[in-house]
């Protein structure tokens, strides 16, 4: 009977903790860990050990697990995101830095840094699908919410390539600003949005028709031109507002979609690289490079709230739904 | 009620009766306060150049410094933050060591033209008279302090909602331990011409050598001495005080800091306007020879 209740009260604890904290955890680049976040207190509550130069994370079955890019030991690991257990290294090609998940959940797109090629992965079996040569260092990687196109960003080459998914060969190019990092669509899979670091721009580019048809500039007083270096991208689920961090000029940039022009720019860490949205979309993520520590945006009021201290050279960010 | 003749200042004093209770206490608290509070609101100079003071620094100055700061993060901040923002709290100690100043330097006023005599013949403790006078230069600072908070917030300085009514105390005790520090110098200075040279030697060196404009790890990477005559400097602590009361925070070794200087500037202040023991009586009243 008291072991009925104290279990039933038990559960009733873990419900009510389930049902208002996040999992956010981030990947430390030079301490090859990745730290764990509550969304609710906003502290590290535990950090693990992973592979190599661990950059790009992602979740995968619904949340269950986090893959991790561990680019110096060319695997891509799986973590339990509930356990945080060691579950089994997924083949990536050399030098894994960024990937995507096919929304349907399977297969999972990597780009490969050192061999210009997005090598395709089957999370489930672990085997290598396919691998599609893009252009010179691949990095940014997109895939439509219907799934069916791919982009792949090279940043020497300058270039989106749009892969088909349905035959993994590449459909097109369109070159835009110089080192594209990062490629995001808007929710409603019209456009995607492309960064470009070195040339401090973002390109937005119809998917239709492939053409780009807009481009973000951004200015902040007293921040050199050279420092604007846009690099990770978010768009809101009502595909009004986009989210681009600035890298060393530590700022995120909020952008009106309609018009493509900044409406805020919210000072956070050094370095900002990656974002990421709580599932709610009450919070965004930042992860600062040189400062060493995450930042917490406030995303209904545009307000930076909170910086913590994570591993060093935090480079991604993944946020599970619990 | 008896009238109050309009032709005496400060009327409520000089009608104060001898033995007078809580009542007279709190009348002649009054007078004391409102003369301070009208003196401003007619002075309407003082008010703009008060408040042009220090949203010079922050439209100016600041706007300069913006990127100087975002390197690191100190309490009570818990994230990054702009330059603008953390020099508010030094320039609310500027609005509240100016006024401090401006008020004692109307004491040194007061006993030119007389009126102090006016004031300190009252059958009043002394000690309530100067405190009375110290309240009453600490609610004018407030109002001004408030106008800039009010401005500073459409420049995006923007304090959580609750900090706005926390910072109230904070200002009252560091405008008191200010106004009780520029109370005990006006005793010492006779003339309005040597005030002016001794505010420059007092009020400069307390604002530059502080934590207002800059955070004090800063200074300490460059002199080890400067920081520590920093920490020591009564300003700074009034400064974090303020600081850390606009976020709804105790910083408690600045608030004992200053709880402590403001016991031993009252103290002090109290003790020179003694004409019996004090400075003001060995320095011979003012006109007189040296």
């Amino acid at each position: 009977m008291r072991l009925t209740s104290f279990l039933s009260t038990g559960a009733l604890l873990l419900l009510a903790s389930t049902a208002n904290g996040y999992t956010v955890f981030v990947s430390n680049e030079k301490d090859n860990t990745v730290s764990v976040i509550d969304s609710t207190t906003l502290e590290v509550t535990k950090t693990i050990k992973v592979g190599q130069r661990p950059r790009g994370i992602v979740l995968a079955r619904n949340g269950e697990w986090l893959l991790i890019c561990a680019s110096d030991d060319n695997v891509v690991q799986v973590f339990d995101t509930r356990t945080l257990e060691f579950v089994k290294n997924l083949p990536s090609g050399p030098d894994p830095e960024l990937f995507t998940l096919h929304p349907k959940g399977n297969p999972l797109y990597i780009a490969n840094e050192d061999d210009n090629i997005v090598t395709v992965v089957d999370i489930e079996k672990g085997s290598v699908l396919s691998e599609i040569p893009v252009g010179v260092e691949p990095e940014g990687m997109g895939i439509s919410p219907d799934g069916t196109i791919l982009v792949n960003t090279s940043e020497t080459t300058n270039m989106a390539h749009f892969i088909d998914t349905q035959s993994n060969k590449t459909v097109d190019h369109v070159l835009v600003d110089a080192r594209p990092r990062y490629a995001q669509f808007t929710p409603d899979g019209s456009q995607v949005w492309v960064s470009s670091e070195i040339g401090g721009t973002v390109s937005v580019i119809d998917v239709k028709t492939r053409k780009p048809v807009g481009k973000v500039s951004f200015q902040i007083n007293g921040v050199n031109a050279d420092a604007i270096q846009p690099v990770g991208i978010r768009i809101t689920r009502d595909g009004k507002t986009a989210f681009v961090a600035l890298g060393p000029a530590n700022r995120v940039a909020v952008v009106d979609t309609a018009s493509l022009k900044v409406e805020r720019y919210l000072l956070v860490g050094q370095r900002v690289w990656q974002l990421a949205f709580t599932p709610d979309e009450k919070l965004l993520f930042t992860t600062n490079g040189t400062s060493n520590d995450v930042s917490i945006i406030d995303v209904e009021k545009l307000r930076v709230t909170k910086s913590v201290k994570v591993g060093r050279y935090p480079w991604g960010v993944a946020i599970a739904p619990f | 009620m008896k009238t109050i003749p309009l032709d005496r200042a400060p009327p409520t004093l000089a009608d104060a009766p001898q033995r007078a209770g809580f009542p007279g206490y709190l009348a002649c608290f009054n007078g004391i306060v409102w003369r301070e509070m009208l003196r401003f609101i007619h002075q309407r100079e003082r008010f703009l150049s008060a408040l042009v003071r220090p949203l010079v620094w922050l439209f100016i100055f600041a706007a300069g410094f913006r990127q100087v700061l975002g390197v690191s993060i100190i309490p009570p901040y818990e994230t990054y933050v702009l330059y603008e923002v953390f020099v508010t709290p030094g320039l609310i100690g500027m609005i509240l060591l100016f006024n401090a100043m401006q008020s004692s330097l109307s004491m040194v006023y007061d006993r030119e033209t007389g009126t102090m005599r006016t004031l300190l013949v009252s059958p009043f403790p002394r000690w309530f008279l100067l405190t009375s006078k110290l309240i009453g230069g600490g609610a004018v600072a407030l109002l001004q302090v408030y106008v800039f908070l009010l401005i500073a917030y459409a420049w995006e300085i923007e304090p959580p909602l609750l900090g706005y009514l926390t910072v109230l105390p904070a200002l009252f005790l560091a405008s008191l331990m200010l106004g009780a520090l520029a109370l005990f110098m006006s005793s010492i200075i006779k003339q309005l011409e040597n005030f002016a040279g001794v505010m420059n030697f007092v009020i400069f060196p307390m604002f530059f050598a502080s934590s207002a404009l800059y955070p004090l790890w800063r200074i300490r990477e460059s002199s080890p001495l400067l920081y520590e005559i920093c920490r020591f400097n009564p300003f700074t602590h009034a400064v974090e005080l303020i600081r850390f009361a606009l976020y709804a925070q105790i910083d408690p070794a600045s608030l004992a800091a200053v709880l402590g200087f403001t016991a031993v500037f009252l103290a002090a202040a109290i003790y020179a306007y003694n004409p019996s023991k004090g400075l003001l009586g060995r320095r011979g009243a003012p006109g007189g020879t040296a």
